[in-house]
């Protein structure tokens, strides 16, 4: 197997709250290879984004990391300096979020907006970057991209204005694309397209995709593999047909069992009305215990370390060897 | 935005008392109670102040004038021996009732056009609209203080060239709130029902509107009581010998130059301690609504 | 019709009404009195042949209407009527003053500018920081404090117990002689007649009552250049810009100051208001014969026809500011220009 892109080991993020501070992560960990496309799962508040955005360090100020490192290019992300990491934003990672118009500067015609990230990583001058900024509005699919150029965010849909940022993030050929919620809030067929568009220039320029998202939809559509993600913890990743077929952590089989369909027997019953996971946090083993129904007085204690239960199929699950189908084949190290 | 971090945790508020939630509240939102303690402060000094004294405020003494700051009087005398302090907390009672009265009539006055308005709409609106933006064209301290020159100097002139002056804003206020609960109305109602009675819209609208109005009302309540001193200070509406802040102020100011600071500096420390109380209050609640909203 | 010139003759119908709807408020105000300006023109000895005089000459004994009528038709000639103190033309007090009043409210407002918007910025940038506190402070304070209790405060520190300024008697020091008139501003005037010995003397009677104006007029301009920084800061276009990599400072400069002075356009125009309610305030604690002073006297004489000759003017320069803001807007904001 190659080398992994970006590995992460056991990144655990803390944010200040009124009556203390709180592990938004704990001990996250997992690897992206290059060429592939990662789905990270999970429900709102689970800490999707905040890992994303922990890789290059757009945090709000008051998170703090805790612990961890994030292997990337043979640096620790982490323990760069802001200066050093401002070359590694954009230009080897690139990052694009939800809300496509709400991320464009107002004040700035969106082809100059592309020419700007142009400049900032590859050089040339004003013209040369305002001619490839037009060249890869081109290249998304957007039509008259000259004239379309010198629009300001306004006056655009919001899938042209996703596309938009889908030329910025491709700015410099990135090796990593990091996309959170790219389609929330866009049409269903505008999702499509957009959708098909980071396939395709992934495909192209051979970069690796880590997709957040809570659409499992999606994740079977577009991902190889997927994390699942759950109160800042990470219980199962697999790939993708995998995940589907043998889900092995108890939340997987939760969180694909909310997903009605028409040829199984509903599972309607694990859908029990718990409080929330928030409470959750201050636990010294899995979060999930509270609402498992398999739990056993382990799983407050702690966690398990990742197991690997099939071809690049880890759990973390305390509840595992009984459950399995097969034999524990060896201890995972974040995957085979 | 997507990254929903915790904002708070589940617990339950379990037998808390309310002596346990107040201090809550004081160490999130220092701001506002100490705004609260100060208005407490104020009211009392209004309530109780007069029966506390030792002197009287008219009470002059020829042989102790411009006196600074002693055991006897505290704030010093002024240039009639009269007691600093005791005219300070005696002036409460009128600074106050002036700053309420503005307060509750430019509130009163002004919720009505503007709710009218907006339920209305149509030629009405815009008339009042027009009226509003005119009035928006004079600064508040100028205009308040052309109504109480052309009026006279009393106090109910000066509240009504205040309160005037403060009116337009309950009346936008109050007409974005009725306009935003007509919306709501016409969305939830359905045309089916036809015109909803404004019984129906003002039963929406209090709930929603209130807090809103609240946070003006406080804020009003401190600017009138800088306009009301300062408009005294100037000589108008409020004149000597009545005890009044900007009055003892404006009769310090005399004294500039040969140096008798405690004749002017107590009653101005009154008249900057009671509207920052009123602004603290009002910003306080202000950030609690939006907070809420979030 | 292009969204830009729809918005600005929208804009210009809106001012142009206002204002009519101001001369009418003012004559209203000026008119509808309970007292007889007349006889208090007259005075407290005055006879009844006097008052009755005054009433005609005053055209009070006509019906309201026509009184409108000459005072609109005077108004449109750019007259303002006759101080009944003075005896002279109105406008012309108020011209002869302006330019004191100008060299202190514009001085007021280039430090209010300085001190709101740079505590208003440094205070989002560095949110938490000593800076964010004192300008959060200063906010806070300067809306609360009485501007004329301030002004004793300066004096008393200032010039009666460290002797940095000089008596609170107006421009200049009793003696020198005013600069020969180009601007009306005595510095800048002193200093293009080469004489600095008088630029230096105007300019320190200059600095108390403009820092004390400018001390109390920044509170708004750093509570919402604070507000609209930390908005912006927080803006998912900036989270772009810096996903991007560009630097912190640029992010600042470029992405959020650009986005963030658009709200405090508009507050800069209630700042304006603030300056000239202020001014009257300062120009009394100093002596300072501006137009504030020149109103002052009016309010206390009952000189109606000069109260209403500077309130006119306020309201009209009022009017006018705001009208430039707003259509400022229309050039600055794509969003307002292209629709």
């Amino acid at each position: 197997m190659s080398e992994p892109l970006l590995r992460i080991r056991d990144l655990t993020l803390s944010f200040p709250l009124e009556n203390g501070s709180c592990r938004i992560l704990d001990r996250v960990t997992f690897d992206l290879y290059p060429r592939e496309v990662l789905g990270l799962v999970g429900e709102s508040g689970s800490g999707k984004t905040m890992t994303s955005l922990a890789i290059i360090n757009l945090l709000p100020p008051a998170a703090k990391v805790e612990g961890g490192q994030i292997w990337f290019g043979g640096q620790d992300l982490l323990a760069l300096t802001e200066r050093e990491l401002r070359k590694v934003r954009g230009a080897q990672i690139a990052m694009i979020f939800q809300s496509p118009r709400a991320s464009l500067n107002p004040l700035m015609r969106v082809g100059d907006q592309v020419a700007r990230a142009v400049r900032l990583h590859c050089g040339g001058s004003k013209k040369e970057a305002y001619e490839e900024a037009v060249e890869l509005l081109h290249h998304v699919g957007i039509p008259d991209a000259r004239t379309r150029a010198r629009a300001y965010p306004h006056q655009l849909s919001g899938g042209m204005a996703q596309r938009v940022l889908v030329a910025m993030m491709l700015a410099c050929e990135p090796s990593l694309l990091i996309a959170d919620e790219p389609t929330t809030g866009l049409d269903v067929t505008i999702q499509a397209q957009i959708f098909a568009l980071i396939k395709e220039v992934q495909a192209e320029t051979g970069a690796t995709l880590l997709l957040i998202t809570h659409d499992l939809g999606v994740v079977s559509e577009m991902c190889q593999r997927v994390a699942v993600m759950y109160a800042g913890q990470i219980m199962e990743l697999a790939p993708v047909a995998e995940l589907f077929a043998r889900p092995r952590h108890p939340y997987t089989e939760f969180l694909l069992g909310s997903v009605l369909r028409v040829d199984r027997p509903s599972e309607l019953d694990m859908l029990q009305e718990l409080p929330s996971f928030s409470i959750m946090y201050d636990t010294p083993g899995c979060r999930f215990a509270n609402r498992c129904p398999y739990v056993l007085p382990a799983c407050w204690e702690n966690r398990p370390p990742p197991v690997e239960v099939g071809a690049g199929h880890s759990l973390v699950c305390h509840k595992y060897p009984e459950r399995s189908e097969g034999p524990v084949l060896r201890e995972a190290k974040g995957l085979s | 935005m997507e990254t929903a971090t915790p904002s708070s945790f589940d617990r339950q508020d379990t037998g808390s008392t309310s002596l346990r939630r107040l201090v809550r509240l004081a160490r999130r939102r220092p701001a506002l109670v100490l705004g609260l303690a100060l208005i407490l402060v104020y009211a009392l000094m209004a309530l109780l102040g007069p029966q506390l004294t030792p002197y009287r405020p008219t009470q002059t003494d020829p042989r102790a004038t411009y006196q600074s700051p002693s055991a006897e009087h505290p704030f010093g005398t002024d240039k009639f021996g009269r007691d600093v302090l005791t005219r300070v907390v005696y002036a409460t009672r009128l600074d106050l009732a002036i700053a309420a009265s503005v307060a509750l009539s430019a509130f009163l006055l002004g919720s009505l056009i503007g709710g009218l308005a907006g339920y209305r709409g149509g030629w009405l609106d815009d008339a009042v609209m027009r009226v509003v933006d005119v009035m928006f064209a004079f600064p508040a301290f100028i205009l308040a203080m052309a109504i109480t020159g052309v009026l006279g100097d009393t106090v109910p002139n000066v509240i009504i060239a205040i309160a005037v002056a403060y009116l337009p804003y309950f009346v936008r206020l109050a007409r974005s709130e009725m306009l935003k609960v007509r919306t709501h109305q016409y969305a939830d109602a359905a045309v089916s029902i036809g015109n909803p009675g404004w019984r129906v819209m003002v039963v929406h609208l209090l709930p929603n509107a209130l807090t809103p109005a609240l946070v003006l009302v406080a804020l009003v309540f401190g600017w009138a009581i800088l306009d009301a001193a300062g408009l005294a200070f100037l000589g108008l509406g409020i004149t000597p010998p009545t005890a009044e802040w900007g009055v003892m102020v404006s009769e310090g100011a005399q004294r500039i130059i040969s140096g008798e600071w405690w004749v002017w500096l107590f009653p101005g420390v009154a008249i900057v301690l009671a509207a920052l109380a009123f602004s603290l209050v009002g910003d306080g609640l202000r950030d609690i609504i939006s907070y809420e909203e979030r | 019709m292009p969204p830009i010139a729809r918005y600005t003759l929208r804009r210009l119908l809106l001012a142009a009404v206002t204002l009519v709807g101001v001369v009418i408020a003012v004559f209203v105000m000026t008119h509808l009195l309970p007292s007889d300006p007349a006889a208090l023109r007259a005075g407290p000895l005055a006879t009844e042949e006097l008052i009755a005089q005054y009433r005609q000459e005053m055209g009070l004994d006509r019906p309201l209407y026509v009184q409108f009528a000459n005072y609109a038709g005077l108004l449109v000639r750019g007259d303002l009527g006759v101080s009944w103190r003075t005896e002279q033309p109105v406008l012309e007090e108020l011209g002869q003053r302006l330019p004191a009043t100008l060299e202190l409210a514009a001085t007021a407002f280039v430090l209010a500018l300085g001190i709101g918007l740079t505590l208003g910025i440094l205070g989002a940038v560095y949110s938490g920081s000593w800076i964010d506190h004192a300008a959060r402070i200063l906010a806070t304070l300067g809306a609360s404090l009485a501007l004329f209790w301030l002004a004793l405060v300066g004096v008393h520190v200032f010039y009666y117990t460290l002797g940095w300024a000089p008596p609170p008697l107006g421009r200049l020091t009793v003696g020198v002689p005013k600069p020969p008139n180009v601007t009306g501003l005595f510095v800048v005037d002193s200093l293009l007649a080469g004489d600095l010995e008088t630029a230096v003397d105007a300019a320190n009677h200059l600095w108390l009552p403009a820092l004390t104006l400018a001390f109390v007029v920044s509170a708004p301009i750093i509570k919402t250049m604070r507000g609209a920084m930390l908005d912006t800061l927080s803006a998912d276009y900036v989270r772009t810009a810096r996903a991007t990599g560009v630097s912190p400072r640029r992010v600042i400069l470029v992405d959020a100051l650009r986005n963030a002075f658009i709200p405090v356009l508009t507050t800069l125009g209630i700042v304006f208001g603030y300056l000239m309610a202020g001014n009257v305030i300062v120009e009394r604690v100093f002596s300072w014969p501006g137009i504030g002073q020149y109103a002052w006297t009016a309010l206390i004489t009952n000189d109606f026809n000069a109260v209403q000759g500077f309130v006119l003017l306020i309201a009209i320069v009022y009017v006018m500011l705001n009208l430039s803001i707003d259509l400022a807007y229309g050039f600055i904001d794509p969003r307002i220009r292209l629709g």
